[in-house]
């Protein structure tokens, strides 16, 4: 029997939906194994019946709900509990259904602050009240998953691997259990470190130092050469199994798309950890708090005083 | 009695939208409307960050075309550090964009659009999907699927990561491309022309004559047109200046950061996402019969205001789709038609970028320096005029941000398309399913990504709550 499956999507941007088709061919093994019961995306299933005279949103039973996405307004609260009613198994799929991703950085921001900003301070738009007709209201701040609802199993990512999510819906199919890497992008990491900065922190304005001719494990440590990496404080496993991290790949610094390496941690200090410790200084950083919780600020960023 | 329809969500789309139908007391449709019902607030909360930072928030925007949101901002950071990238720099990310863009408009056609006309826009709704294409032309799927992944893990070797890329940064891109890694993409690419071949003379042969009827009927509604070209005319997604075109074909060109002259954004209080419209047209309407002020953008908006097409195989395709449809070509449905065009052209383009001896070249990126400047970076997102308007201050901290992305620019017309389609298809209180898809069908054309649309922020009425010691000072202000 076919593993029935529901997905939905909240505040997001539809990277992980793509993600899950980037999983490629082996997609299409997988795929007569599962039957969609809701999934916007690709199928039209319908929250109000499907000549849209229902009263109620109605999210079919289903074995396994994914949710993709942080929750930003009344109606993905609502969704999220019907999906956590009807399935047996609630996975959080991509960093902002797990730490509320990059739109939790509004998190730093009182709502009317943004109101302002979008509908009554833009050099484009006739100045207007903030639109309130028949769409559903905003929740104070964005929320993890979690916060909100029991979630069974959350893959981090942004987006997660498609080997990940392979992975994982086939420990769901074979009722094998799933684990996340707990190794941090520094241990996935070729380059070379030496516990040493040799260099002040610069911002990524020129090029690190590499010879396109050579491997990166002859590169050094890209923030012992100065520049912002948050290898440290970050989840690995965004390479695939093994593989180096994607960024480090383009000669770029990480910002901990996989968010922090436990649930409990705190970016910001185990960064300040990291700088100190190969003798850089944290206060050259501008916008530190949202810098270390670029993809965490659910229940982490908070708004700055004087509502900026 | 009249009765209300809700169609949420709309499906098969990218993001957050509804339809609601209002109908009379005789089951004709009264009113329809397009609500957005989602926003998030990058124009706010990337006030403070470092610019050179925002190429790899903005790509966040969306997760279907981060490419387009990681160009157009990596362009906006070329122009406020007042730097024009090397040009293997402007290359790479020139083929990064042709890649992306291929990816998306096969992922478009075959995976989300696809199954109405494959299927038909009456099959039932369990099978009319990506999965129901699987069993219903399993060659066909394989080899879609096959060649859509491979765009992506071409997208990795090229820079690190597909989706969310970072490797675009202000002054040219970070990391070049490999004399090996060149050679096998080339391979790739040209077996994805070969899709892209296959995919136009299937779909003219096999799926436009057999909905002709319905595509010179279905949501007929009359605009403007929005794109980019090159100074001698010719299409181009990456770099240009913007061309808006009038419904009677006249035009104006005019340079990125002149963009607030002619468009204009106006605020329903029905829907989050803004409607823009055609500034010197003095005044927006959506009415059907007399539409004020409304252009398009996306595809069918492309191959309408470019005069060419700068490679052989889709100028080809461009001259037999005018001959038959004339300039501007107005039929919604068309968008379809015209998206595989720049398909075609995306895939040659590839193939030309990966013969260049320059895209392997090593001096890819220029240093620069912070300063307090604006800078309008745009490109063609697969889903219309992507803008990205940055200001930043002496130490090159963003300071204002205004976005204006590719379905925004659709807002207007698709309300139009589904007010004309669920008027024309609905009477005297008689509907079903297969209808009402119809209907859907309309947004579905022009590809729109919600998601891209709502970079703004969801609201609502706010609560503010203020707390006032005993002499009346305002000591504290709570908002929801």
């Amino acid at each position: 029997m076919a593993v029935r499956v529901a997905e939905e999507w909240f505040s997001i941007c539809a990277g992980c939906e793509v993600a899950i088709l980037d999983i490629g061919e082996p997609l299409l093994d997988i795929l007569p194994k599962l039957e969609f019961v809701h999934m916007p995306v690709l199928m039209d299933h319908k929250l109000f019946g499907q000549t849209g005279e229902g009263k109620k949103a109605e999210i079919p039973e289903a074995d396994v709900g994914i949710i993709t996405g942080g929750i930003r307004n009344e109606e993905n609260r609502e969704l999220a509990l019907e999906m956590r009613a009807k399935s047996k198994i609630l996975i959080g799929l991509g960093t902002c259904a797990c730490f509320g991703g990059i739109p939790s950085l509004a998190n730093q921001f009182p709502l009317e602050a943004l109101y302002e900003k979008v509908y009554r301070g833009s050099k484009s738009t006739e100045s207007a009240p903030t639109p309130s007709a028949g769409i559903p209201p905003l929740t104070d701040r964005v929320y993890a998953l979690n916060e909100v609802v029991k979630v069974d199993l959350r893959i981090p990512g942004c987006p997660p691997t498609p080997e990940m999510i392979a992975s994982a819906l086939n420990s769901l199919l074979e009722g094998t259990e799933f684990k996340l890497s707990e190794k941090s992008v520094c241990d996935e990491c070729p380059t070379i470190r030496e516990k040493k900065a040799v260099s002040n922190l610069k911002r990524p304005l020129e090029s690190i130092e590499f010879d396109p001719a050579k491997p990166l494990n002859t590169v050094r440590c890209l923030l012992e050469q100065g520049f912002l990496c948050q290898g440290p404080a970050t989840r690995g496993g965004c390479g695939g199994s093994g593989a180096t991290p994607r960024c480090i790949r383009a000669y770029m610094p990480c910002r901990g798309c996989f968010g922090p390496l436990k649930d409990t941690a705190n970016p910001m200090v185990d960064m300040m950890g990291a700088l100190s410790s190969i003798g850089l200084d944290v206060k050259q950083i501008p916008d530190r708090a949202a810098q270390f919780n670029r993809y965490c600020g659910a229940g982490r960023l908070k708004p700055l005083p004087g509502g900026r | 009695m009249g009765k209300t329809l809700t169609i949420q969500p709309v499906t098969r789309i990218e993001g957050h939208a509804k339809i609601v139908i209002d109908l009379d007391d005789s089951g004709n449709v009264s009113d329809t409307k397009v609500s957005v019902i989602e926003l998030r607030g990058f124009e706010k909360f990337c006030l403070g960050k470092p610019v050179e930072e925002m190429p790899r928030i903005t790509t966040s925007i969306c997760g279907v075309c981060p490419m387009s949101h990681h160009l157009a901002s990596a362009k906006a950071n070329d122009a406020v550090f007042g730097v024009t990238p090397t040009s293997t720099g402007r290359k790479l990310r020139e083929l990064c964009n042709a890649i992306a863009y291929m990816e998306e408009h096969i992922l478009h056609f075959y995976f989300l659009a696809g199954a109405d006309f494959i299927l038909g826009p009456n099959a039932e709704y369990p099978v009319r999907n990506v999965i129901g294409i699987v069993g219903a032309a399993p060659e066909i799927a394989k080899k879609v699927v096959k060649v859509r992944h491979m765009c992506a893990r071409m997208l990795e070797v090229i820079g690190g990561k597909s989706i969310h890329m970072t490797a675009a940064v202000p002054g040219g891109f970070s990391r070049p491309l490999r004399e090996e890694e060149r050679a096998e993409l080339l391979k790739q690419a040209e077996e994805a022309l070969e899709l892209a071949k296959f995919t136009i003379a299937f779909a003219k042969e096999n799926i436009f004559p057999k909905y002709l009827d319905v595509v010179k009927t279905l949501a007929a509604i009359n605009t403007g047109f929005l794109g980019t070209v090159t100074a001698d005319g010719s299409l181009d997604l990456y770099d240009g200046k913007l061309r808006m075109m009038s419904a009677d074909g006249s035009y104006e060109d005019f340079a990125y950061d002149q963009y607030t002259d002619y468009i204009s954004e106006h605020v329903e209080p029905w829907s989050y996402l803004k409607f823009p419209y055609m500034k010197k047209a003095g005044g927006f309407s959506m009415d059907l019969d007399n539409p004020v002020g409304v252009y398009r953008a996306n595809s069918l908006a492309r191959i309408n205001v470019c005069d060419k097409i700068g490679t052989p195989l889709a100028q080809a395709e461009l001259e037999e789709f005018r001959l038959s449809f004339g300039r501007p070509a107005q039929l919604t449905l068309l968008y379809h038609w015209a998206r595989l065009i720049e398909l075609l052209y995306n895939a040659e383009l590839t193939v030309q970028l990966l013969n260049d001896p320059e895209i392997t070249g090593t001096d890819i990126r220029k240093k620069v320096e912070p300063r307090a400047a604006r800078g309008v970076g745009c490109v063609e997102a697969p889903r219309g005029t992507l803008i990205h308007d940055y200001e930043t201050d002496e130490n090159g901290l963003i300071t204002n941000v205004n976005l204006i992305v590719g379905t925004t620019h659709n807002n207007a017309p698709i309300n139009m398309s589904v007010k004309h389609a669920a008027k024309t298809l609905i009477k005297d209180g008689k509907y079903d399913q297969g209808i009402l898809n119809t209907v859907e069908m309309t947004v579905r054309a022009h590809d729109p990504c919600y998601s891209c649309a709502t970079h703004n922020f969801d609201g609502k009425i706010p609560v503010n709550i203020k707390i006032y010691d005993s002499k009346k000072n305002l000591i504290d202000e709570l908002s929801s």
